[in-house]
């Protein structure tokens, strides 16, 4: 056990600041793709899956942790690339700073 | 190899925040997307060695399932047209959420007694809850807007059943976060197929102009119940990761609530336009019609010119022509500007997307506050594929169910051109006064089509 009791809480609350922090001044030209980046973020929920399939025991366990390993592959890959896919155009556009800061 | 792995998941905690943060500024947020992937990657390796993980058969269901799940995504994600993406990223992320719910199923099956508290079947159970939510809502989402599901679905008393619904499911968690660990599997699948079917009532009568907030909030749901796994498997990952998510998905919902003027508790709570039927008076004047050649005549001798693109122009695929057209004017001197709304393309920012791949460069693309003073120096506002979002309903008619929507005052140049499949009102089912302004033509026909048009009467002038 790493996470005791009410470390787990301080870590939950920090956690939570710190999200709402990092995205406080998006511009409205990047909601989607980071919405998308965000949603890629939560696929880390595939290492958890590997765990908890990596102790099932029953077939029924098993069962349940490879369906929910391979949602959260897809989750992870399919955020990723799509993230990408819609990051990289915005990067062929021409530089131009000062959009970029008051969008 | 506890150091290693425990070293791996700060260091991908680490990237992801700095990842996270890279991606809300438009210049570093490529680079922001790779770390977060460089995290990713360290964070799954890593957990190949985790001591918790054992038996010859799980390491293949494991390495199998990352396979199918990852070759899936990765075909789909690639193939998945611009247009399409926020319904791919509802159902990305519903798969998340169906992940978080599958830990929890798990560790509620293998709890005992001896091997669990209340607290870590409490955290469990609502973990679950919200995962299996967020799940089975994304799916109904994704269907919406992928078109699988054409109509909304009301009956009479359907809060009052989901509020029911949602009830039991509370007390059936209860029940199983208070039993010490013995698990009634009766209960335990009552419980999930309750959680799944409250997903999917509370999404169905949610309107498709309003799927982007409800995907935005299940993410953030995603993220919670992920963060909420972390504490339940002792993952700092997973809890870091899933509640930074949490936390920036709720945010964004709500900026992206405030873009489209809708407030949270209306969108979840109501239907669009539902009761707001009222409102409808008599419109003045007629609609005229302007051929295409005449429309880009028009346009090549102005000063200038802002162009409103809606969703409609992606669906035509009319964007890359109309990038053409912006090009051929820009050498005749003419000053174009595109004029972006914040519900313009399905969800706030889709459309910056769309422009971005016909290879419009963003310093010509300008939001609703920066631009919407201009147009009374405009020369012509071309609106093509745009609707609701120029409506000047939304002004004057305080009954009208986009009453108080901020709008693209593009009824307010000297020349409006309004580009238009055909007679007809909007996504919303509202008439739109500007097609019937004295200033305002109509150009019918495809998007696409009409656009090839304007390239051609514009070359023709040489």
């Amino acid at each position: 056990m790493i996470i005791e009791g009410f470390i787990a809480l301080y870590i939950f609350m920090l956690a939570a600041f710190t999200g709402y922090e990092i995205i406080s001044k998006v511009p409205v030209i990047l909601h989607t793709p980071l919405m998308s980046g965000s949603n890629f973020v939560h696929g880390i929920v595939l290492v958890g899956t590997m765990v908890a399939l990596g102790h099932a025991t029953t077939p029924l366990e098993q069962a349940i942790g490879f369906v929910a390993v391979i949602l959260a592959a897809g989750n992870a890959v399919g955020g990723y690339v799509v993230t990408e896919r819609m990051l990289e155009m915005f990067k062929t556009s021409k530089k131009d700073d000062k959009k970029g800061d008051n969008a | 190899m506890s150091l290693i792995i425990n070293l791996a998941y700060f260091a991908a905690a680490v990237l992801f925040i700095v990842g996270l943060k890279q991606m809300s500024s438009p210049t570093t947020a490529r680079p922001g997307i790779i770390w977060a992937g460089v995290g990713m990657v360290i964070a799954t390796l890593v957990t190949f060695v985790h001591p918790e993980i054992s038996g010859g058969v799980n390491y293949t269901l494991i390495i199998l399932g990352i396979a199918i799940g990852g070759a899936l995504a990765w075909w789909s994600g690639k193939k998945v047209a611009m247009t399409d993406m926020p319904q791919m990223i509802a159902l990305y992320n519903g798969m998340g959420g169906g992940a978080a719910a599958g830990i929890g199923a798990i560790y509620l099956l293998q709890a005992t007694p001896e091997t669990v508290s209340n607290t870590g079947l409490a955290i469990a159970v609502t973990g679950s809850l919200i995962g299996s939510v967020a799940f089975s809502g994304s799916l109904v989402a994704y269907a919406k807007l992928e078109g699988l599901m054409k109509k909304t679905f009301t009956f009479g008393g359907q809060q009052i059943v989901n509020i029911a619904i949602f009830a039991i499911t509370v007390i059936l968690g209860l029940m199983l976060a208070t039993g010490g660990g013995e698990i009634g599997s009766a209960t335990l699948l009552l419980f999930f197929i309750l959680a799944l079917a409250f997903g999917i009532l509370m999404t169905l009568p949610i309107g498709g102009a309003d799927m982007p907030v409800v995907i935005s909030l299940y993410n953030a749901l995603t993220g919670l119940a992920v963060g909420l796994k972390g504490i339940v498997l002792d993952n700092p990952a997973l809890m870091i990761a899933g509640i930074v998510v949490g936390a920036a998905g709720t945010l964004l919902t709500q900026l992206m609530a405030k873009a489209m003027n809708r407030p949270i508790k209306n969108i979840l709570f109501s239907q669009f336009g539902g009761s707001a039927g009222g409102g409808e008076e008599e419109i003045e004047g007629t609609m005229k019609e302007i051929q295409a050649n005449d429309a880009g005549i028009m346009m090549a001798y102005a000063e200038k010119v802002i162009i409103v693109p809606g969703y409609g122009m992606a669906v035509a695929q009319a964007q890359h022509k109309i990038w053409e057209f912006t090009q051929l004017l820009q050498k005749r001197g003419v000053d174009v500007k595109f004029a972006i709304h914040p519900v313009a393309g399905r969800m706030p920012g889709h459309m910056n997307v769309l422009l971005a791949e016909a290879g419009v460069p963003y310093d010509i693309i300008f939001d609703l506050d920066e631009i919407n003073e201009e147009f009374k120096t405009a020369d012509v506002a071309m609106v093509i594929g745009a609707n609701d979002v120029v409506n000047p309903v939304a002004r004057t008619n305080p009954e009208s169910p986009i009453y108080g929507m901020p709008i693209l005052n593009a009824d307010q140049a000297q020349n409006v051109i309004c580009v238009k499949r055909g007679k007809g009102a909007g996504f919303s089912g509202i008439e739109n006064h500007l097609f019937y302004a004295d200033n305002n033509q109509m150009l019918y026909g495809d998007g696409q089509k009409v656009a090839a048009e304007l390239v051609a009467s514009v070359k023709a002038l040489g």
